[in-house]
């Protein structure tokens, strides 16, 4: 069975900043790090693999210094892995990103699975995972939270709005992953990451894969950022300090005052 | 790419101000990386005008033939009753607003079992068409059964704009139906209108740090999902009748690939009088214990309101996960919203800072919550919360 996890560097955006002056983000020192769902679709990867022996091949598209996630991966445990990085890749949006991560899965040959973030955490969409299930013209199951592989099938824990399904599924598949609310990315090994270093990681391009130009880049990006700006500024609110009892009956004056009580 | 022109002095501003971190000093000089998506923020930050956009060199496509405004409704079901998701009656609200601009309709789509139940209350909301796909094998959600559904209709109708709901359900179906359309898609906005017959579609990035309009001025349709809960729903054609047509479309065979074995609901009246509820009173990590929440459930009792929780609250297995408001729970927008002891991180405030009026109570006189209160309480929310209670519990009696 062959399971190809797709994953992304992002900045940790947990540790981005707003300039409170010019409202630009300020980025300077905020680390990349395996986006976090892209973490837990590749430890239930594992698992799998642990299960029944498959081959775990990891896939990024990004610049060079995304090599630092796929290395993070191999130690991890993954089988191989595979950078996609082309300067014709700029500008993707999800559209283009999709088409160029499908059309390199379908050069690695016969997949069964393959597996994503729900969304990465620097672009919150959640586009990418169901575009790659088009074209590659295989199912999709998005936002799972648990799963499992055997004869062929894969059985899925799913959320859907106001509650929670279980899903099975013919392979080839693509599922992206949810992660459980307390979720902490586990780190590698010394061992692991020593291990890490004999495993092959690849770089392909565009041509490589033999990706249409037209649909690559800003090319087959429908979208276009026409502006960025800072979120609208709030008018300022009243502040009280106290004792409790003043306070109290502070906040009864305010749900007199705005028609709750 | 950007362009960076040899004037460059390196001095790192647009390093600091680029949303995507594409740019990086490389020998003294800005580089850019193929993480740059054109967004331009750095441009007019330069001090040396040696940033540059790239000449367009797209050609302008004829896309008069795209026509209408259309909505995808979502059905959901509620104490054994099939209804419509409130979302998609916000959509064909702001939808006939957009469609008005542009001298064109609003229209709703709808795939399901009974489909015609619900034609008298779209048609309420502003649907002057509704194309409608029934079959007993539509009455579960199947993301290829209803996405080979959509790419006909959009196909044979052509529509200029599809809008979705942002739930699992309309995220999961949007960007199949972009892929196969070759179409843009622009996730979760909170805001639409339209500029140069083209639908900007805002929305927050980076956990609400920025915002961005994004637009697809080449590509038709233009297809958004909308986050429930930031636009107004309003009945504005009262006892008109939109015209149906009836499409039939076979469910593709690709959908028994795909089999529900078990469907669980959650505490499905809670949750939907979280995101539906007109007073919110939320407890976050200040409370300290299990115990102390209590004071929260009692004071929405009555208030007469549903109880939200931080993502710090539910982690910590005070309130169940469906009580969650933020990012990865609930969007909620009441009439009141009381922060209790929450700080008031990014992920909790994009889900409740469009709430008309928010009181904070929380020690922390810094603590961010207080940026978006219009009434700011400074205090220890465990000695101010059973003194409000015993006083509402009074002005009651």
């Amino acid at each position: 069975m062959n399971i190809i996890v797709c994953i992304k560097q992002v900045p940790d955006s947990s540790r981005v900043k707003v300039d409170p002056k010019t409202s630009t983000l300020v980025r300077a020192g905020v680390p990349s790090i395996l986006n976090p769902y892209d973490h837990f679709a590749l430890t239930q990867a594992l698992k799998i693999k642990k299960a029944t022996g498959a081959n775990v091949t990891v896939l990024s598209m990004g610049p060079a210094q995304a090599k630092v996630v796929i290395r993070l991966a191999l130690a991890l445990g993954a089988d191989k892995g595979i950078l996609l990085s082309d300067r014709a890749f700029a500008g993707s949006d999800t559209w283009a990103t999709a088409y160029a991560l499908a059309t390199a899965v379908k050069k690695t040959g016969p997949v069964d699975l393959v597996m994503c973030g729900q969304m990465a955490i620097d672009g919150d969409t959640a586009q990418t995972g169901p575009g790659i299930a088009y074209h590659l013209g295989i199912p999709q199951i998005t936002f799972c939270d648990d799963i499992s592989a055997s004869n062929g099938k894969i059985t899925v824990g799913k959320i859907i709005d106001g509650g929670h399904q279980t899903i099975e599924a013919d392979l080839p598949a693509l599922v992206t992953m949810t992660m459980p609310p307390d979720y902490e990315p586990e780190y590698p090994s010394f061992l692991g990451a020593f291990h890490a270093q004999e495993k092959p990681l690849e770089t392909w391009t565009a041509a490589f894969i033999g990706a249409d130009p037209a649909k690559l880049g800003l090319k087959g990006s429908p979208t276009r950022v026409d502006r960025i700006f800072p979120p609208p500024a709030r008018p300022k609110g009243q502040v009280f300090r106290g004792s409790a009892a003043e306070l109290s009956a502070k906040v009864i004056e305010i749900l007199k005052k705005e028609n709750v009580i | 790419m950007i362009k960076i022109l040899p004037n460059c002095i390196g001095c790192g501003k647009c390093v600091s101000i680029c949303p995507f971190g594409a740019l990086s000093l490389v020998n003294g000089k800005a580089n850019v990386n193929s993480a740059c998506t054109l967004c331009g923020s750095c441009v007019p930050n330069c001090p040396v005008k040696a940033l540059q956009m790239p000449p367009k060199e797209e050609e302008v496509k004829d896309l008069s033939a795209y026509k209408d405004v259309w909505v995808f409704v979502e059905l959901v079901n509620a104490k054994g009753a099939l209804k419509i998701r409130p979302v998609s009656l916000e959509l064909l609200t702001k939808g006939r607003k957009l469609a008005a601009e542009l001298g064109q309709n609003v229209c709703a789509v709808i795939i399901g079992a009974d489909n015609g139940a619900h034609f008298a209350e779209l048609s309420s909301y502003g649907a002057s068409k509704i194309y409608s796909v029934q079959d007993p094998a539509y009455a579960q959600y199947n993301t290829e059964a209803y996405a080979s559904a959509m790419v006909k209709l959009i196909s044979k109708y052509k529509p200029a704009a599809v809008f979705y709901p942002s739930t699992y359900t309309g995220r999961d179906l949007a960007p199949r139906i972009a892929a196969e359309m070759f179409v843009g898609l622009t996730a979760d906005c909170t805001g639409l209108s339209v500029k140069n017959g083209n639908i900007v579609q805002t929305r927050p990035a980076f956990g609400g740090n920025i915002m961005a309009d994004i637009i697809c001025p080449n590509h038709r349709p233009q297809m958004a999902t909308v986050r429930p809960n930031v636009m107004p729903k309003e009945i504005t054609a009262q006892g008109s009748m939109a015209q149906i047509i009836e499409e039939v479309v076979p469910v593709s065979p690709a959908a028994s690939k795909v089999r529900v074995l078990k469907t669980e609901k959650d505490e499905v009246g809670e949750v939907e009088q979280l995101d539906e509820a007109q007073v919110i009173i939320s407890g976050g990590r200040g409370l300290k214990t299990k115990e102390n929440f209590e004071i929260i459930n009692n004071l929405a009792c009555v208030l007469g309101g549903a109880v939200g929780a931080s993502r710090a609250a539910v982690d910590a297995g005070w309130k169940a996960k469906e009580h969650q408001v933020g990012q990865s729970g609930v969007t909620v927008k009441p009439k009141l919203y009381v922060a209790c002891g929450i700080s008031g991180a990014l992920q909790h405030i994009v889900g409740m800072q469009d709430s008309d009026i928010i009181i904070a109570i929380n020690k922390d006189a810094n603590a961010p919550i207080f940026n978006y209160a219009k009434y700011g309480i400074v205090g220890d929310v465990q000695q101010i919360l059973p003194k409000v209670l015993e006083a509402v519990k009074q002005t009651k009696k």
